[in-house]
């Protein structure tokens, strides 16, 4: 197309100006967080927009060391977040490799159950496992977040997994196997390395779930407060209308929250953009 | 394949090794490889499911009692007395026709926007779909905080324009307008998908479209729109199937009441109330299954149409 160059530099201006404006507006919440977390607590209900707070409080985020049991609920949600990554990681791909690798009978049977479960809306299993849980004691402990978990109870994971080995060629398979692998040999020392991308994103989707995860946490450990995850610990500080003087302190902790998946994002940027892209899975 | 199976056997049979062993039975293997999984499947996909079903046909409320069976009791009371039944599919339904459509409008319009040829895209891309990895419960702190009604940020720029400042969370007319701002805040998924989308098309039609004179708008008109349709509606069902189960932003933004004149009331807010706070949980399986068939009359759609917008390379299944 011929275009004259001046429209085509407008254009552009017209372009950035337009993606700064909603960068800006998408960015804001987050720079507010941020600048509450640091206020002092006088500061918070004042009647103007103050970015930069004057004095910087800092010690907001020792304080919530002292004040709300931080080191308890991040150890809390580090269990969840471990089983659910381990998840990923093992019985999940070795699920996937028998899925898209070995044949066996039955195997499209067990696949069409695999993607049937996908369509299942966890609503329908939350009533029934609560009170399986509670008859067998299991309410307020962690046991009724981690078996699901630890066994792979995943149908995304395992179907993005298998999509991806179903794309590497036989013949390397085929090649450890005259040289004598096991198919959990193959499986462990040909096909895992090889799927780093695909372990990366659901390895992220599994961390983001944990981390983010609250009827689960809420309805199994929600009645005893040491066994609160941070989702739990932050949702118990919420201040309703007249009761505000702890918004700072909510900002500090969510500012704590965000951080770790933040650092996850900046180094597993590309996996999870590939990952969200060919799933649709909303983080 | 065939050959290194004969090739395998020959050498097993020279000098057998437990990988031969493991080798000729690959058809049992596969039974070891699944079973993690398919023992997860019948804990917490079969079982689950078939009780849920059996216990919307009781009045099971609490504690080790055998529950009774009392027929379709429950799905009458849902359809024929309860009130608050109506009014959270009524606010489901009003979140979902908004958030939904406006969502799936801005994750567009953004995706083409970066679609362009720009300087700093990756940037760009990352500012707008940071809020996508917000904790959800955090968002909805970070949101309860700006949509104050007092110092609420929101207010003191509507104050700066010369508006009147809203009461977001405490007037049941604003309460759902709330929780669709604040679903807006997080197309960045929705946006991902449509880029990767954008991506895929191919350059030459828009070099077709060129020579034969069009303009943008043409190019947006006869190309992009028409490729993107299958994404369209790929992000559509998705969304539509999320919003129906809306659950943790309106427990922390508002409450489990769903805040005045119950106006933030959703669907699983109900559920969730009947089963654990007012231990019907009978009737709130009643209730799930009902909303698991509503999900499913979508999900379907989807599947019956997914040859039009699923495609992996290699796959010949």
């Amino acid at each position: 197309m011929i275009e004259n160059p001046n429209s085509k530099i407008l254009r552009q201006s017209a372009l950035y100006f337009i993606l700064s404006l909603g960068a800006l507006v998408m960015i804001f919440p987050l720079i507010w967080t941020v600048s509450t977390s640091l206020k002092t607590k006088d500061k918070v209900t004042l009647r103007t927009i103050e970015l930069i707070p004057d004095p910087i409080a800092l010690e907001n985020y020792t304080d919530i060391f002292t004040n709300q049991p931080m080191l308890r609920y991040t150890r809390n949600t580090l269990i969840l977040v471990v089983a659910s990554v381990f998840g990923a990681l093992v019985p999940c791909p070795l699920a996937a490799f028998a899925f898209a690798r070995i044949p066996f009978p039955g195997r499209k049977l067990f696949f069409g159950l695999l993607l049937a479960t996908m369509m299942l809306p966890y609503v329908v299993q939350l009533i029934p496992l609560y009170i399986f849980f509670d008859r067998i004691g299991w309410v307020n402990t962690f046991w009724p977040l981690i078996l699901p978990r630890v066994l792979g109870h995943n149908a995304f994971y395992i179907f993005l997994i298998r999509q991806f080995f179903k794309g590497i060629p036989e013949e390397l398979f085929d090649a450890a196997r005259i040289d004598g692998a096991s198919e959990f040999g193959v499986w462990w020392r040909i096909a895992m390395p090889i799927s780093k991308p695909v372990l990366a994103a659901v390895s992220i989707f599994a961390f983001q779930f944990a981390w983010n995860d609250f009827l689960y946490p809420l309805i199994y450990l929600g009645s005893n407060q040491q066994n609160w995850t941070l989702s739990l610990g932050l949702n118990a500080l919420k201040g309703f209308e007249g009761n505000e003087n702890s918004l700072n302190v909510m900002m500090t902790f969510s500012v704590l929250m965000l951080i770790p998946m933040l650092i996850m994002f900046y180094f597993g940027q590309q996996y999870l953009i590939k990952g969200v892209s060919v799933t649709g899975v909303k983080g | 394949m065939a050959n290194a199976r004969i090739l395998a056997q020959s050498e097993g049979r020279a000098r057998p090794r437990l990988s031969d062993f493991w080798f000729k039975h690959r058809s049992w293997i596969g039974f070891v490889f699944i079973a993690p999984w398919f023992l997860s499947f019948l804990l917490f996909d079969l079982m689950p499911f078939t009780a849920n079903l059996y216990l919307s046909f009781t009045d099971y409320s609490i504690g080790p009692v055998q529950p009774n069976w009392i027929g379709l009791d429950n799905y009458i009371e849902i359809f024929t007395e309860d009130e608050i039944f109506s009014k959270s599919v009524g606010n489901t339904l009003y979140y979902m026709v908004f958030s939904v459509p406006l969502g799936l409008a801005v994750a567009f319009a953004v995706a083409l926007l970066l679609n362009t040829r720009v300087r700093g895209m990756p940037l760009f891309r990352t500012i707008y779909y940071l809020p996508a990895i917000v904790p959800v419960v955090a968002a909805a702190i970070i949101f309860s905080g700006l949509l104050n009604t007092r110092y609420g940020v929101i207010n003191q720029l509507l104050m700066a324009f010369g508006l009147d400042p809203v009461r977001w969370l405490s007037r049941p007319e604003w309460i759902k307008p709330s929780l669709i701002i604040m679903s807006l805040w997080g197309f960045g998924a929705q946006m991902v998908i449509f880029l990767a989308g954008l991506q895929s098309i191919p350059q030459e039609l828009y070099e077709a479209v060129a020579i034969d004179g069009g303009n943008g708008w043409h190019r947006l008109r006869n190309i992009t729109i028409p490729l993107m349709t299958p994404t369209i509606f790929f992000n559509l069902i998705i969304g539509i199937i999320g919003s129906f189960q809306v659950f943790t932003q309106v427990f922390v933004l508002i409450d489990s009441d769903g805040g005045p004149l119950q106006a933030g009331l959703v669907f699983m807010m109900n559920i969730y109330n009947n089963a654990f706070r007012y231990f019907r949980k009978g009737y709130a399986a009643a209730l799930s299954v009902i909303l698991f068939l509503i999900i499913m009359v979508f999900t379907l759609i989807m599947l019956r149409t997914s040859n039009r917008w699923v495609f992996y390379a290699g796959d010949e299944e």
